[in-house]
């Protein structure tokens, strides 16, 4: 075989693997993407424990209930203006729900957010009152969640 | 020249009898003589049937959900529907409409100067209700605030802004009866008649056939979103596998078992359905258990 042949397969490899590696890196997607997902995992991890209780599931314990919402009223407090960089919607990026419409509407999501903190925080406040507090504070939150899933998320 | 002639003739004959075979049909005073409304009735039919999703002013919170003052846009592949005003102003919602022109309009997309509304408007659903529970309706929303603002006029590509084509469409479309077969059972008895009749779910989790009428042959088996993001997930056994409890519990509070929520129209549903009694939630979810699965 030619030198020059071996020379041009092996760049054709070369750049056939790096074209797979930049690849496989690419469709994991913008880091953002993960961060904004962990972060409603996180909500969801805690919120489950919550709902159990308040589905009546497994037994109601103030003292968890108290911890747990504590947690979520944290993690609704965080600042999340570094997770929502523009150029990361459904439209533009694979691997996402996050509808265009959310950085047209800023404003709007820091209502909605400031108002689902608010929820969160009275929950960590009154979960430890007993499984209807429980009941009642879990269902405000979730109203929150809906508040922004309703405009803001792609339908699977 | 005269077989011509006859070929008109005969071709205005038959669009005469199909505009009669499909004219738009009406409720008299007499067939609702008689009943007595019931209006904790009537402000449960309200909420199982979701009027509010539609007929509330878009982003409306908590009291303001009972003005229904119109206008939220449905898109469709046709074309963009407002919903129109349905509070008590006499100018622009239904102020000045009889309780059986009301009546009519939901059960039978008749309008009261005798013209058809679209299919946007669930009537194939509501048509299948029991006619106490849809006069009950009505007297609640008279009991509703009135709101002046105008209707919008639906956005509509041709053909499909020919409001006698609805017809057709209810000819081919619109029947009484529920659309799957389920156990004989009383409490699946009752989520089917609140899934079919009144929540309208097939509306948006059943696939439509060429005619665009729901694929009762593909009941609630998931369809492509027809606001044209997404699809909307399938709902029958095979697919949904949540218990009932599950299923009655996301339909209080949004929550799916895995504490992720509701999002798009279903907040809406969800907003609705929580304020039926609990064994209303439960029976939808026990309907749902029961209709035949697709796979």
């Amino acid at each position: 075989m030619p030198n020059i042949l071996k020379l041009s397969i092996g760049t054709i490899a070369a750049a056939a693997t790096a074209t797979v590696v930049f690849a496989g890196g690419h469709s994991s997607g913008p880091p953002e993407i993960k961060a904004r997902q962990s972060h409603m995992q996180l909500f969801s991890f805690n919120l489950g424990i919550l709902g159990a209780m308040a589905k009546g599931e497994v037994e109601y314990d103030a003292e968890k209930a108290s911890a747990v919402a504590k947690n979520l009223a944290t993690l609704a407090s965080l600042d999340q203006s570094t997770y929502w960089t523009p150029g990361t919607d459904s439209d533009a990026v694979e691997g996402t729900r996050a509808l265009p419409a959310i950085w047209e509407n800023i404003p709007d999501l820091i209502k909605i957010n400031t108002a689902f903190a608010e929820a969160a925080t009275a929950l960590s406040e009154t979960a430890g009152d007993g499984v209807e507090a429980l009941q009642a504070g879990v269902g405000a939150v979730g109203k929150g969640c809906g508040d922004c899933h309703k405009p803001y998320r792609k339908p699977r | 020249m005269r077989k011509i002639a006859w070929l008109l003739v005969f071709a205005a004959i038959a669009a005469a009898a199909g505009l009669y075979i499909t004219r738009p049909a009406s409720l008299e005073d007499a067939d609702i003589a008689g009943i007595e409304p019931d209006l904790a009735r009537g402000e449960l039919v309200f909420h199982a049937a979701g009027c509010a999703s539609c007929h509330a002013a878009d982003g409306s919170e908590g009291a303001a959900k009972l003005v229904l003052a119109g206008g939220h846009e449905l898109k469709t592949p046709v074309g963009s529907f407002f919903a129109p005003n349905i509070s008590q102003d006499v100018e622009n919602g239904i102020g000045g409409w009889s309780r059986v022109e009301i009546v009519t309009a939901v059960m039978k997309g008749t309008s009261p100067s005798g013209r058809h509304y679209f299919p946007a408007f669930p009537y194939a659903a509501y048509g299948k209700a029991e006619l106490s529970d849809i006069v009950s309706l009505a007297a609640y929303l008279e009991t509703l605030p009135a709101d002046p603002t105008p209707n919008r006029a639906h956005a509509l590509s041709f053909p499909f802004s020919i409001r006698a084509g609805n017809g057709a469409w209810k000819l081919l479309n619109v029947s009484t009866d529920f659309a799957v077969e389920v156990p004989d059972d009383p409490i699946v008895a009752r989520g089917q008649y609140l899934a079919e009749a009144l929540a309208h779910c097939g509306e948006c989790h059943t696939s439509r056939t060429l005619t665009q009428g729901l694929d009762a042959g593909r009941w609630l088996g998931g369809a492509p979103n027809p606001s044209g993001e997404g699809s909307i997930p399938s709902i029958e056994p095979s697919k949904l596998d949540w218990s009932e409890s599950d299923i009655a519990y996301y339909l209080e509070s949004g929550f799916r078992p895995d504490f992720d929520t509701a999002g798009g129209s279903m907040v809406e549903v969800v907003e609705s359905l929580s304020a039926l009694p609990k064994e209303d939630r439960e029976a939808i979810a026990a309907y749902l258990k029961a209709i035949p699965p697709l796979n």
